[in-house]
């Protein structure tokens, strides 16, 4: 089986590109970073690609709202070539920066519905802005592609992925229609298991569209891909790697 | 608090809907447009040339939307509420809720919003004439804040007198940014009048050449270059180099918090990308005044500690955060001495191929070529400025030094660099003088012709000397061979990074500066650089008390509880959890520490994935002991930033130091004395752990005179950074304790050294006593303690610092989340020497019963066995002191985990985000 093309599509501001393109290289990809100006050039970097990431970062500074002028970009110059993408069967993930991308291009939860990332807010829901910690996320959804080897082979147990969350504006937030359509369509990919980081609405830590190519989450899985990774390795600590997810989402592109 | 933003153009009704379907997330926000400003609201935007992110992003978004927009500003709107509307003159308004240095604002009606200036340019040069009478070349000095002082005027002057001419504004300002504090060290390379405690007086060499020859001397086989370009080079293992750097911003962050703190960080990471490497971790030292400082106590022109926190840490925090460097290592301590004057270091580490030729430009006919951000009138001065003590007026006048950074536009030029690290022969960064200091020191005995209308600005209307002096942020200048041109135009181009061609590399040792082809500077490099009088400083050295003295206390369990809650041992996650410090994925030892991850590490170990070596961080600081001792704290920080490796895992015999020494003013022979003594203490230092400094940087003048005159100056702030490497990253030791039923060993003596001590500060009992004295033994112990990591002998260590061996246990505790019994007869015989005192070179180890044997074997009778680990039950006292001091059990005490845990996540007022 060859190693399946990924794009890591990158704005200036994009920080976190070289984290999940040395996640997926492990995962069995041959992964390429690519400036969107390099892409708007020539879309065939695209086309040619079998997996895309929309990584983490500051797209822009965010000055205008995360990810909102990264978005304006890819609607601008790139939207019939991300549409025919997922079109063909082809997996795309956004990661924190990259999920707040996605959700304002339209990609995500998709059928036209709306869903946001605010302002993080604590406990009692006042905001608390920008926090570096770990969370633990179980995944949820079964028609996501992403979520595919953290579901135990024989029991079908969810397995919990630990790696750490880095954002300013994380919380997940939509109207009770759109969540219960979310809910029952299976989109929900990942909540927050214990701790919720950022006062997402349901816990919810991450969502996928309705054919489970996109998935879109908030905490950095590409940051535990190695077990040493974990702030708990010293203290013989192994669960949580996050390696699979990525190894999902190799996988399907490979099976192109 | 509401967001405004104002945009210059003529809107269609549809246009507005694009835009407002960017702006405003209805999920989210509301936006309304037209909005009219109420009586009790404060309307505030930024100062025209104010780097203004979000109003570039609208006009970006506009020209993507197909909208023609001329110009955007983006500004803050806050209602102040009926029981702030007396304060509707706006002055204390503002004062308040905005900052006079880069905002302005209106009470009850709009703001003039920030549009960039558009005068047109004002190309004239003003030739400067220097009078033989001293006092008025003094006076035109100080009026145009040279920051000369009048042997350096004079030099200048005679030096014009031979060109038979009157010097340029402009080449009085490049003379004065060249030969200022801030860029030519004159203290440290001052020859220093000594006069002994016994009244001899004798004259001994620059403080730099000590701390040069005392690294010569060492002659380490790690160290690439030291105290040479912009950082210091260390090469611990065959395939990379590392780049170190620390640098201060102590003024603009005392007058503006957020943009002076986040251009520092820019700054020394810019400093790594100058020495040709790539930047992977940044650390921060930070000094404020207490949190709880009554604002009556506050002097005029001084903001608030809490302002000041807030803005600092957030500076650091969005400019790490962006750019996309873990913030790893740091420290964050209070004392009202820094109130007026606060102290910003921001260091960054940075790496690159050892097998990569060096830079050997610039050569004659290369291209001078600058890249990155455009030049405003932003950070005019900054050199001279941060060269000068501040007082009331600071603010006003130096409001032009301060700048607020651009991470975006820095990471794309870094990226930019690092992936056409051939294509250039020299490089260094724009700092502190802009393109004055920046071409100045890469033209040095090679010379350089450029033009200055190449040079692409923010907006129009600035003279030629501006231009020239401006630090606008995230710029780069390089060399560039004339056949390497369409190469770098193509990488610039596909980064989407601006890069202009100013002009040439002569070879003939002149510096000749255009605007549309006229010479505004002709100067020779070598009078640049050379041709300042070297200075003379008087230094009387300080008389520090060193007698060992004990403390008295009498309730031990409340000491350990105020000490863990004392804002410079209490936990800092407030501020570290803003950081991001898992980018990149390489960090293996975190700030915080523990099962919980609330614990305080010592060293930070970075490990690139793919990579079994890494590197430890340590860092030392201790102003309270310089308060007392310069020389004893020099030798105290030293040995904290060593044994903060050495307890992670780093390997004693490898071990780089940074130094940054933050004074008052070095004109004070008593003050120039304290730091005479620290360098003394710091060479020293080195020499007994053969550790080389190959960094430093000085900031010196941090002293604010207030209206009344009362002159403020900062303690003895000395500030050690030490990286080594980790030979096996699965031979690294954390702090928190492991497993109940392992044995607790002290290494290292105590004996009651409580001058500058933090028992000293809880109790507010000031009986004289020693700084902590050098430990002859603790080189020998290091090795012992890396030998013993090896073997995985260890598993937890920590450093007895702030607080001695009760504050050390504890957070070993704490950080584990396991109970401790403790017996500390054999430690001392007096109760506040056993549990507080702070004698260095002191480790607690965490050993596992099997391991015991072996480890007595490697340190014999250095160790001495203080209890063992019990595990932990909610509610019940498992931190147990049975016995003390040696006789008796006086003072033995019981506290449950919980007890210190709430002690020591006290978050300190004014840090919370």
């Amino acid at each position: 089986m060859s190693r399946p093309r990924a794009v890591v599509l990158c704005a200036p501001g994009t920080n976190r590109d070289g984290d999940v393109a040395f996640a997926l290289d492990l995962a069995g990809a041959d992964t390429q970073r690519v400036s969107i100006h390099e892409a708007f050039a020539t879309p065939a970097l695209l086309a040619n690609a079998q997996l895309l990431v929309i990584p983490g970062g500051f797209s822009f500074a965010d000055a205008l709202g995360a990810g909102r002028l990264f978005a304006l970009e890819l609607v601008t110059h790139l939207r019939d070539e991300l549409l025919a993408f997922v079109a063909v069967g082809k997996p795309v993930i956004g990661i924190c920066n990259g999920f707040q991308v996605l959700i304002r291009t339209g990609l995500l939860p998709g059928q036209g519905r709306t869903v946001a990332l605010g302002p993080n807010t604590d406990e009692t829901g006042s905001p608390n802005g920008f926090v570096c910690t770990w969370v633990g996320i179980r995944p949820v959804s079964t028609t996501s592609i992403w979520t595919a080897a953290l579901f135990d082979d024989e029991t079908g147990t969810p397995r919990q992925v630990e790696c750490p969350i880095a954002h300013g504006e994380g919380r997940f937030t939509c109207d009770d229609e759109t969540l219960h359509a979310l809910q029952s369509n299976g989109q929900i990919a990942f909540r927050y298991e214990g701790l919720n980081p950022n006062g997402s609405r349901d816990d919810v830590a991450g969502i996928c569209d309705s054919t489970g190519l996109v998935l879109g989450l908030m905490p950095h899985p590409e940051n535990h891909v190695l077990p040493r990774q974990h702030p708990q390795h010293l203290r013989g600590h192994r669960a949580g790697l996050a390696a699979a997810l990525f190894e999902s989402g190799v996988a399907h592109a490979s099976a192109l | 608090l509401a967001t405004t933003i104002t945009i210059d153009a003529d809107l269609t009704d549809s246009d507005r809907s694009k835009l407002e379907r960017i702006l405003v997330d209805p999920l989210l926000e509301t936006g309304r447009w037209d909005d009219s400003i109420g009586p009790d609201q404060v309307d505030i935007a930024l100062i025209p040339g104010v780097t203004d992110t979000p109003a570039a992003q609208v006009v970006h978004a506009a020209k993507l939307l197909g909208i023609e927009v001329r110009d955007a500003s983006v500004g803050r709107l806050i209602t102040i509420g009926s029981a702030n509307s007396q304060e509707q003159d706006g002055v204390e308004v503002g004062r308040r809720l905005a900052n006079a240095v880069i905002e302005r604002w209106e009470v009850g009606h709009q703001v003039e919003p920030g549009f960039a200036a558009r005068e047109a340019a004002i190309p004239e040069t003003e030739h400067v004439e220097l009078p033989d009478d001293e006092s008025a070349l003094v006076s035109i000095g100080r009026e145009r804040g040279l920051a000369l002082d009048l042997a350096e005027l004079i030099t200048v002057r005679e030096h014009f007198v031979e060109l038979a001419r009157t010097p340029t504004d402009a080449e009085l300002e490049t003379l004065a940014q060249t030969w200022s504090e801030h860029c030519a060290h004159k203290s440290f390379r001052a020859d220093v009048v000594v006069t002994d405690h016994d009244g001899t007086v004798r004259s001994v060499e620059p403080l730099l050449t000590q701390l040069r020859r005392s690294t010569a001397e060492i002659d380490a086989t790690f160290v690439v270059s030291a105290f040479d370009g912009n950082a210091g080079i260390v090469q611990f293992t065959p395939d990379r180099t590392y780049a170190l750097k620390c640098e201060t911003h102590n003024h603009p962050s005392a007058i503006e918090p957020f943009g002076g703190a986040n251009t520092g960080v820019g700054g020394v990471i810019r400093d790594i990308i100058g020495a040709h490497h790539r930047a992977i971790a940044c650390t921060n030292i930070l000094c404020f005044g207490p949190a709880d400082t009554p604002p009556e106590r506050i002097p005029e022109g001084v903001l608030h500690p809490t302002r000041i926190i807030e803005g600092v840490v957030a500076g650091v925090a969005d400019y790490g955060n962006k750019i996309g460097l873990p913030t790893v290592a740091g420290a964050v301590l209070y004392d009202p001495a820094y109130i007026s004057n606060p102290l910003v270091f921001a260091g960054c580490i940075g790496v690159a191929a050892a097998d990569r030729p060096p830079l050997t430009g610039p050569h004659p006919g290369d291209r001078v070529v600058v890249f990155g951000g455009r030049t405003g009138r932003d950070g005019i001065r900054g050199a001279t400025f941060s060269s000068m003590e501040m007082d009331a007026t600071t603010g006003d006048v130096a409001g032009a030094s301060v700048q607020i950074g651009d991470p975006i536009v820095e990471k794309l030029v870094s990226d930019l660099l690092v992936d056409g690290w051939n294509l250039y022969t020299a490089i260094t960064d724009c700092g502190a003088g802009g393109l004055s200091s920046a071409i100045g020191e890469l033209a040095d005995g090679i010379g350089a012709d450029v033009e200055l209308t190449r040079v692409p600005l923010k907006y129009a209307g600035l003279a030629p000397w501006e231009i020239w002096l401006s630090e606008a942020q995230e710029r780069m200048v390089v060399a560039v061979a004339p056949g390497q041109m369409d190469d770098l135009y193509r990488l610039a181009d596909r980064h989407g990074v601006e890069l202009t061609d100013l002009g040439t590399f002569t070879g003939d040792g002149q510096l000749v500066v255009r605007y549309g082809g006229d010479p505004i500077i002709d100067l020779e490099t070598s009078f640049l650089h050379n041709g300042r009088p070297r200075r003379r400083l008087e230094a009387t050295l300080p008389r520090p008390f060193r007698t060992r003295a004990p403390l008295a206390c009498s309730d031990p369990a409340g000491a350990l509880l105020g000490l863990l809650a004392h804002p410079n041992i209490a936990s800092k996650a407030a501020i570290i959890r803003r950081y991001d410090h898992e980018i990149l994925g390489s960090t293996l030892v975190r700030p915080l520490t523990g099962v919980r991850n609330d614990g305080p590490a010592d060293g930070i170990v970075l490990a690139e994935p793919t990579d079994d070596h890494g590197i430890v961080i340590g860092i030392g600081v201790n102003p309270w002991y310089g308060l007392n001792d310069p020389e004893r704290m020099a030798w105290a920080v030293v040995d904290e930033a060593i044994r903060n490796i050495v307890v992670a895992g780093g390997n004693p015999a490898a071990v780089a130091l940074m130094d940054n020494f933050s004074w008052g003013n070095p004109t004070r022979a008593t003050t120039f004395g304290e730091l005479v003594a620290a360098v003394q203490g710091c060479c020293d230092a080195a020499h007994f752990y053969r550790a080389p400094f190959v960094s430093g940087k000085d900031s010196l003048n941090n002293e604010y005179l207030t209206t009344d005159g009362t002159r403020h100056a900062i303690p003895p702030t000395l500030v050690i950074t030490a990286v080594a490497p980790i030979e096996d990253v699965a031979n690294i030791v954390t702090p928190d304790l492991k497993h109940s039923g392992d044995v607790l060993v002290l290494l290292g003596r105590t004996v009651p050294e409580f001058g500058g001590s933090h028992l000293a500060m809880v109790l507010d009992d000031h009986t004289p006593s020693a700084v902590p004295a050098p430990d002859q033994s603790a080189a020998d112990r290091y090795w012992s303690i890396h030998e013993a990591i090896q073997h995985g002998l260890i598993a937890a260590a920590h450093d007895c610092s702030e607080g001695g061996l009760a504050v050390a246990v504890a957070e070993m505790a704490i950080a584990g989340r396991l109970g401790v019994e403790l017996d500390l007869s054999n430690v001392s015989d007096d109760l506040a020497t056993s549990l507080f005192s702070e004698s260095a070179g002191r480790i607690v180890c965490e050993v596992r019963p099997q391991h015991l044997a072996e480890f007595k074997q490697l340190f014999g009778e250095d160790g001495i066995i203080i209890g063992h680990v019990t595990s932990h039950v909610t509610g019940e006292n498992t931190f147990v002191v049975s016995t003390i001091a040696a006789g008796g059990t006086d003072g033995a005490f019981e506290l449950t985990i919980d007890q210190l845990v709430t002690a020591f996540n006290t978050t300190p007022v004014g840090s919370e985000t």
